[in-house]
């Protein structure tokens, strides 16, 4: 099993004809992941080798049934893609953007939670979701994953999910979904709901969380993870050693008026009994001993 | 992107709201010219990217001319927590009879804006917080239908303003919000919002920060990123277009991705040295970029050693070992580099770099191992 997409996920890809889109999306499609459609007003008729590319989200799942859809759109264009998938139909959305507005964001995020409550929103500034083997969509090179679990992984940080794969496969062990709920200060995704898909789903043992400085949503992991988790969940949290009030490369990793430092973060982890690595690398090697604990117990 | 108070206060008033006459100078001359127009008394302020500038000596009141190029001289060159005063705005004193709080900001926890009121002004609102948070009049504001009147009026009642100053507060407020929303500020912040002698509700600080993802929408904000507080490195990586944050440390860091460039920082450190940057290069590791890194870091005089950190995902190994090649062909750098590559392709882009590997250009095949390297060169280079 694996959470919110797998092998039977079709996806239509929003910027499928620009370089991004189509670079990504043949990429996605090449490691199995049902690519059935892409949109462009101007560019209806046409298709991206062998891809169809319909005039808007609605007609393309009316033509293909789609129920995802992944945004490949510049930053101006995000809201109205967001709003478009969601009105069309769609209930899975992954935006990968990056450098979207934080007003847009509040925006769209309360627009899908009062308008359209069963539609999930991934991202933006995300590197998207991979359940290895099954379906991929987004940026994450699909070969640096083992398939099958038993961990599942959400993270916020882009190049340490791929390190975090990759270390898993290294060491033989699979993964059942990652998530890159993406570094901005208003995810569509949190952390708690990949917690919790992951703690009802039947194959997934054990989540690894990636987190960084800024805000205070691994804290609210970690209350979740104390009061409704049975599976053991182990921990890495970016940021140490980053100075006050400045933005480290993502929009949302900043520690302002004292708040949002990666000390705070693994504190409240730690005391939520989750094992909390001091770099990557350890928090990867307690992953390994979790998975040596549930074999052997 | 944080604004200086005067841009502040020009950032409102495009919104309507009330802010005093001034003017910006760059020099004691201009500051009494601008108090000769403007007529004393005025207020002499001192316009850094910090708070605190009262406490510092920033802040003056000058009753005459001559009050103003005193205050004026002592104030340019004045370093407030490391901000070296080179504007001062000068502005029409006002008359003070209550000094209020009002700001409004996202609350990434509840995702919705939150707006701030408080009767107690003119203090650190994160001080009212902690030894009085009762007195902080709080409302959470869904993005998707606004801040209403409605909304506005029970939330200035539960604020406990005196009534003579809750018709202006009220307009002020929806003047603020629209600022906020329409100038996509990260946070906007009046401390303090005075009531004057004559009744006037009125703003007399201004404290904004924009959010610098909106520029394609207000290119006009072109002009406030110029006047961001950078030291030398930080002006030479924006140029450049890279992600950079200035640190104290000796290890000059070059990563591709936010999170591995804070965990390589966080690294560094943990293994008793101290990173010099925060560097993040983006997904990909061409030799352009690489090259422009490469460059930024050398021009560091504190830079001893060089730690390049980079995660092959869709970019292969190869691709990213000829890239740094590629790089140090172009850059003359000074300081010893040690290079950890890993992920797609690891084996391949290793073998690459192997034939370069000299006594200062070393490979490491893990984070913690490149790292300590790293941090033992910096050591080795400045001891000598």
């Amino acid at each position: 099993m694996s959470i919110f997409v797998d092998e039977n996920t079709k996806v239509i890809y929003q910027g499928l004809t620009g370089s991004q889109g189509r670079y990504y999306g043949l990429l996605n499609r090449d490691y199995g992941t049902k690519v059935v459609a892409g949109t462009n007003p101007k560019k209806a008729g046409e298709d991206v080798e062998g891809i169809p590319i319909y005039a808007n989200i609605k007609e393309a799942v009316a033509a293909t049934g789609a129920t995802a859809s992944c945004i490949f759109i510049p930053a101006a264009g995000v809201q109205s893609a967001v709003m478009e998938a969601a009105e069309g139909g769609i209930e899975f959305i992954v935006a990968i953007t990056e450098g979207v507005p934080a007003h847009d964001e509040a925006y769209f995020y309360n627009h899908l939670q009062n308008e359209f409550p069963h539609v999930q929103l991934l991202g933006p500034n995300c590197p998207g979701i991979i359940s290895p083997g099954k379906c991929n969509i987004g940026i994450t090179a699909g070969h640096i994953a083992k398939p099958g679990g038993p961990v599942g992984i959400v993270s916020r940080s882009g190049t340490l999910t791929y390190q975090a794969l990759y270390e898993l496969k290294e060491k033989g062990i699979g993964c059942t979904t990652c998530v890159g709920i993406g570094g901005d200060p208003v995810p569509g995704t949190s952390f708690i709901d990949c917690l919790k898909a992951f703690e009802e789903d039947p194959e997934t043992q054990a989540i690894m969380m990636i987190g960084e400085i800024g805000g205070s949503a691994e804290e609210e992991a970690a209350e979740f993870i104390a009061n409704n988790m049975t599976k053991p969940v182990s921990a890495y949290v970016a940021g140490v050693t980053a100075p006050p009030g400045k933005k480290m490369g993502h929009a949302g990793a900043i520690v302002s008026g004292g708040k949002g430092t990666a000390q705070a973060k693994m504190d409240a982890l730690k005391a939520a009994n989750v094992r909390v690595g001091l770099n990557p690398t350890e928090a990867g090697e307690h992953m390994v001993d979790i998975i040596a604990d549930l074999t052997n117990g | 992107m944080d604004l200086f108070e005067y841009q502040g206060k020009q950032f409102f008033s495009e919104y309507g709201l009330p802010v005093s006459a001034g003017e910006i100078t760059f020099t004691v001359e201009e500051a009494v010219d601008a108090a000769q127009r403007l007529g004393t008394p005025v207020m002499v302020k001192a316009q850094v990217h910090t708070g605190g500038r009262g406490k510092a000596g920033g802040v003056k009141y000058a009753a005459t001319i001559e009050d103003v190029r005193e205050h004026a001289s002592n104030i340019f060159g004045l370093d407030i927590k490391d901000h070296v005063v080179k504007r001062i705005w000068i502005e029409k004193a006002s008359d003070i009879e209550e000094e209020y709080y009002a700001s409004f900001t996202l609350d990434r926890s509840a995702k919705k804006h939150l707006g701030m009121l408080s009767a107690e002004g003119g203090v650190e609102i994160e001080t009212v917080a902690e030894e009085n948070p009762e007195a902080i009049a709080k409302v959470w504001i869904d993005p998707t239908s606004g801040l209403t009147t409605e909304l506005v009026q029970n939330w200035v009642q539960s604020a406990n303003l005196p009534a003579q100053a809750v018709e202006g507060t009220v307009r002020i407020l929806l003047d603020l919000y629209q600022s906020y929303v329409k100038g996509d500020a990260d946070l906007v912040e009046i401390n303090p919002l005075i009531l004057t002698s004559d009744g006037d509700v009125h703003v007399l600080d201004a404290k904004v920060t924009l959010d610098g993802n909106s520029i394609f929408r207000h290119p006009e904000y072109a002009e406030f990123d110029k006047t961001q507080t950078r030291d030398e490195r930080e002006t030479a990586a924006h140029d450049r277009g890279l992600q950079y944050v200035g640190l104290d440390g000796t290890v000059g860091v070059i990563a591709n991705g936010a999170g591995l460039a804070m965990a390589t920082v966080d690294v560094v450190n943990q293994v008793g040295g101290a990173a010099a940057n925060f560097l993040d290069i983006g997904g990909g590791a061409n030799a352009e970029v690489m090259a422009g890194a490469l460059e930024v870091i050398n021009n560091d005089p504190e830079v001893k050693s060089i730690f390049i950190n980079i995660f092959g995902g869709i970019t292969r190994g190869e691709e990213v070992a000829n890239g740094i090649i590629e790089a140090l062909q172009n850059v003359d750098i000074e300081a010893p580099i040690v290079i950890r590559l890993d992920g797609t392709n690891a084996d391949e882009g290793r073998s690459i770099l192997h034939p370069h590997l000299s006594e200062t250009l070393l490979m490491a095949p893990t984070m913690l191992e490149a790292a300590q390297q790293a941090v033992d060169l910096a050591r080795k280079e400045n001891d000598k």
